[in-house]
């Protein structure tokens, strides 16, 4: 049987968009790559596997979507990524290569300068994530002046470098959308609505213009018309910027409409993998299949929702073999004995499930 | 068949009341349990108790009487120093007196003049406070007003102004404490009135027909007990310093009764020769207050980490 | 903006300071005993004039409430009634021993804070450690303390047995130093007497460590519990996100957070360094305000009884009020 891999050029050409892209990527050197991350929490009653063998290629400009319930470890993947893993939890495999560079053997001087400048992170909830005390130019300035962004030229006085700052603050604040720049840049974090005070974050994020920009759940604290607003101002970014952006969302939704390419996330490894579109349209996994019959659709045909049956598991020493076994339709003799890799089952397309073997 | 729940009358207050005891006596078991996993807080409250043992029985545990002194043995050092007496076993004083049983006696004093002091500003601020915080209106505002004036003084100095202008003495000193402790009581009381106030269970009983005391008593003061609780330990080694300070400065208890604070100041003159006369009974004061505060602490680690009284 | 809120809480001071008044007046008055007699007591046999006399010359013959008057109206002016015993105007004899006492609670508040401060950010920061437990355990031994206990111990230890630090007083008379402003530190180092500098600061150091000691606990274990509290928002990890230095994430912005509950704390606590200033004073013969107070209180001194303690109750609000001017300045979310 000829390999579904090999297809000659021509008929390359006919091939979807997506899957045309997700070729063509693989010929690409990845701007982030996860290699085997593993980030565990030692606590009294056991070892909580929070990241296990976590491997994953994001692209120059690519959106990725991070998907799965609370509690999978996809935050946890985030923070691991910038090595800001809280005590006494800590990376115990694997790599993080950022253009090849592995910043997991960094020593913490040369981390720092990656933080906020190669890479930048954006979190859930706005109000608890900027610092009530200073004013939002001010964190903006932080980040300028951490980075030397603004510092080219040395010799410049004070004065004159912290106009500057001041007047790239503004600017930042107007890419992101908001008001009034020149005025909110003096306000404090409680003056300003949810909404804004995530376009604020976000202004912070790209004060350095990151080459990937993490961001984690950033709408889920915010109404559902602000939330379309920021997801729009990701996507002008991304496109404007050439950002690459992993989306961590538990919102498989949200997911389908923003990603290029999706990941799902179960129990600290990822499950499924693939183009959006194809995932959504014909999931292979069973957990991701569950996610889909248990989301209602507006518009679409009426159906019964099926929610998953039994609960998330406990990330404390898990058994070997698939997390998901316990609460799977298919289950079958197999899948409770040792852990499986994820397969590629199409060019960009991985299953972690007995089901493809 | 199942018992039918009385529903009116001395029967249903009867068995509300023996349900309540019933989980009051299981809340009992669980906080001593607890407690038992504390053993700072096991520790300060054993000492504390020895401390009341000795205070209470100290008339018969006393080896000697604390009033009286043999001027032929005073300054004696305490006994595990070299010219020190076996039957003197922490020394004695200027006048002859020995040491120990006047520290013992002295626990009397401060642990009395502490748990006074501690038990009528908490009476006084809880009842306030449950009054204000519960029907505010005018009374509300008075007080509000002279609590907040009574905290522009610092303890020591109002309690002194008091002592000044009335003399010393075991009654003024309680007066002159009690009069200013209160207000802590009564605004941890009233504020956590006010937020109770607004609770559902509140409207709920309302709507049932309870009468106002009634949803005091039962409902929201036992909420409110575990904050007075917690503040009343720790005041209390507070309470028991303010005595000893006021003590030394000659405005507290009188000689002849021993205090510790008084034996302290008395044992000044002769620091360079005789240390124990001072350092000893200042030592009884540093173990009570410390294991109270133990104990303290641990009632609220126990009783609500949340609470932030400093 | 600010301005108006720091103006609001100086204006609410005022009715503070008359209530204060109020109340110490009213203590004079309304005690048990005629003052007269009790002035008397000792005198012996005395004629019915001097007494009327007395009584007029301390406006006792009036209605209460125009003596409140009486009272208030000097006080605003800076009379504050002579002292029976010492013949001199109260105000007067106040202002010579304040600048012993304002030095004293100076140099506690800064042995406190020096003390608690580094001790609170590194406990919380390595918590759990040794130090932290330490200083702890410490912090706890500091607020069950007596200050005169600890004050006797500290003589007995550093000036008795070490000899290391001077027994009492304020400083040594052969240092001959000139008094200009009545605060001797700033005195010696105006007259450039290092003999008188060394000398004052050798008798400012076991006064202010006694006074200090119990402030310095508890500003430890309450900037310890804010710092903790402070670390474990979720800003703190977005200022290490931006790449900031763990120093500055600490110095930076978790101090400016946790400062802000402290301060309201160092607040109360100064009402504590005053009352505690009377029997450190006492203790350590310093000769301020406190054992001025004391001294008048064995000589039923009520005027100057009176006078110190308004001083005190004042000196206590308007340091509440600094705190609430500072507290605005550290936290932009409150209104009023």
């Amino acid at each position: 049987m000829a390999d579904e891999t090999a297809v000659c050029k021509e008929e390359e050409a006919l091939l979807p968009a997506q899957e045309k892209r997700a070729r063509a990527r693989e010929r690409e050197v990845p701007v982030l790559e996860l290699e085997g991350l593993s980030t565990v929490f030692p606590t009294r009653r056991g070892t909580v596997e929070a990241v296990t063998g976590l491997s994953l290629r994001l692209y120059r400009g690519q959106i990725l979507g991070l998907v799965g319930e609370s509690g999978c470890g996809k935050s946890m993947t985030m923070l691991s990524i910038l090595r800001l893993v809280p005590y006494p939890g800590q990376i115990i495999a694997g790599e993080v290569r950022l253009e090849g560079r592995d910043l997991l053997k960094l020593p913490m001087r040369e981390m720092r300068h990656i933080r906020g400048k190669e890479i930048a992170m954006i979190f859930q909830d706005p109000m608890t994530t900027l610092n009530p005390v200073f004013r939002i130019g001010d964190q903006i300035r932080e980040s300028l002046r951490i980075h030397g962004i603004l510092d080219e030229r040395r010799w410049l006085p004070d004065r004159t470098r912290r106009r500057r700052e001041w007047e790239k603050a503004v600017e930042l604040l107007r890419e992101v959308g908001i008001p009034m720049p020149e005025e909110a840049v003096y306000r404090y974090p409680h003056e300003y609505s949810g909404g804004m005070q995530q376009r604020a974050l976000i202004a912070i994020a790209l004060s350095c213009e990151p080459k990937v920009l993490l961001a984690d759940e950033p709408t889920t604290a915010l109404d559902v018309t602000v939330q379309a607003q920021i997801m729009d101002l990701l996507r002008r970014i991304n496109r404007d910027h050439q950002t690459s952006i992993i989306l961590v969302t538990h919102n498989l939704h949200l997911a389908a409409e923003f990603c290029e390419e999706i990941a799902v996330m179960y129990a600290g490894r990822i499950v499924e993998q693939g183009p959006t579109a194809d995932v959504i349209r014909d999931p292979k996994h069973p957990y991701t299949q569950g996610l889909l019959e248990c989301i209602p659709r507006i518009g679409g045909e009426r159906r019964q929702l099926h929610p998953i049956p039994g609960n998330v598991p406990d990330l404390i020493d898990l058994p070997p073999g698939c997390a998901f076994a316990p609460r799977c339709p298919h289950f079958q003799e197999g899948c409770l004995g040792h852990a499986l890799p994820l397969k590629v089952i199409s060019p960009g397309r991985l299953v972690r499930c007995i089901l493809y073997y | 068949m199942q018992q039918a729940v009385p529903a009116t009358g001395f029967a249903a207050f009867r068995y509300v009341w023996g349900i309540r005891l019933r989980l009051w006596g299981q809340g009992l078991r669980e906080f001593l349990w607890q407690l038992s996993r504390h053993p700072t807080a096991l520790l300060g409250l054993a000492v504390v108790v020895l401390y009341a043992l000795a205070a209470i029985f100290a008339d018969r545990i006393v080896p000697y009487n604390p009033l009286l002194g043999d001027l032929n043995l005073r300054l004696l050092p305490p006994a595990w120093e070299k010219g020190g007496d076996p039957r003197f076993l922490l020394g004695t004083d200027l006048q002859g007196r020995d040491l120990l049983s006047r520290i013992i006696y002295g626990a009397r004093i401060s642990l009395l003049v502490g748990i006074v002091t501690v038990t009528i500003s908490a009476t006084v601020g809880v009842i306030l406070g449950t009054i204000t915080g519960y029907y505010r209106g005018w009374l509300d505002d008075v007080i509000s007003r002279l609590a907040d004036l009574l905290m522009a003084f610092p303890l020591l100095i109002f309690a002194i102004g008091v002592m000044a202008m009335m003399g010393p003495g075991f009654r003024n000193l309680i007066l002159a404490l009690t009069f200013k402790s209160w207000v802590e009581f009564f605004r941890l009381v009233r504020g956590e009135m006010l937020s109770e106030k607004t609770k559902e269970y509140v409207e709920a009983a309302k709507a049932v027909g309870q009468s106002d005391l009634a949803i005091i008593a039962s409902e929201m003061l036992p909420n409110i007990f575990h904050s007075v609780m917690v503040l009343a330990t720790l005041r209390l080694g507070e309470m028991i310093i303010a005595e000893a300070s006021l003590s030394f400065l000659g405005l507290g208890i009188q000689p002849p009764t021993p205090a510790w604070g008084s034996m302290v100041s008395d044992g000044r003159s002769y620091l360079t020769t005789a240390w124990w006369v001072s350092t000893l009974p200042g030592l009884a004061i540093l173990v009570l207050v410390l294991s109270i505060n133990l104990f303290g602490e641990g009632l609220r680690d126990i009783l609500d980490p949340r609470l932030k009284i400093e | 903006m600010r301005a108006v809120k720091v103006l609001e809480r100086i204006l609410i001071t005022i009715p503070i300071m008359l209530g204060v008044a109020t109340i110490v007046f009213l203590f004079m008055r309304l005690t048990p005993g005629d003052p007269v007699d009790i002035m008397m007591g000792e005198a012996g046999f005395v004629s019915e004039g001097e007494i009327e006399n007395l009584r007029r010359e301390f406006h006792l013959d009036k209605p209460l409430w125009q003596q409140w008057l009486l009272f208030v109206g000097g006080a605003l002016r800076g009379n504050l009634g002579n002292s029976y015993t010492q013949k001199q105007p109260v105000a007067a004899l106040i202002a010579e021993r304040l600048p012993a006492t304002v030095e004293l609670a100076l140099g506690a508040l800064l042995f406190a804070l020096i003390i608690a401060v580094p001790i609170g950010i590194l406990s919380a920061v390595k918590q759990y450690s040794l130090i932290d437990r330490l200083s702890m355990a410490g912090a706890f031994v500091g607020i069950s303390l007596p200050a005169f206990w600890l004050g006797i111990m500290a003589i007995l230890i550093f000036s008795v047995k070490l000899k290391w630090l001077p027994v009492a007083g304020r400083i040594d008379y052969q240092a001959g130093l000139k008094v200009i402003t009545g605060f001797y530190v700033l005195d010696s180092l105006l007259t450039g007497n290092t003999q008188a500098l060394v000398s004052s600061l050798k008798h400012l150091v076991l006064p202010s460590a006694s006074l200090g000691a119990a402030m310095a606990a508890i500003v430890a274990r309450v900037l310890r519990s804010s710092m903790v509290e402070v670390l474990r928002q979720d800003y703190i990890t977005l200022a290490r996100a931006k790449g900031q230095h763990e120093f500055w994430v600490v110095m930076r912005h978790a101090l400016r957070n946790a400062l802000i509950p402290t301060v309201t704390v160092v607040g109360l606590q100064t009402g504590v360094l005053l009352g505690g200033n009377m029997i450190v004073e006492t203790v350590f013969g310093w000769p301020g305000l406190g054992r001025l107070a004391v001294s008048a209180i064995y000589a039923r001194d009520f005027p100057l009884v009176q006078g110190v303690v308004m001083v005190y109750a004042f000196t206590y609000v308007a340091a509440n009020l600094l705190v609430d001017i500072l507290y605005t300045y550290l936290n932009p979310k409150i209104t009023f």
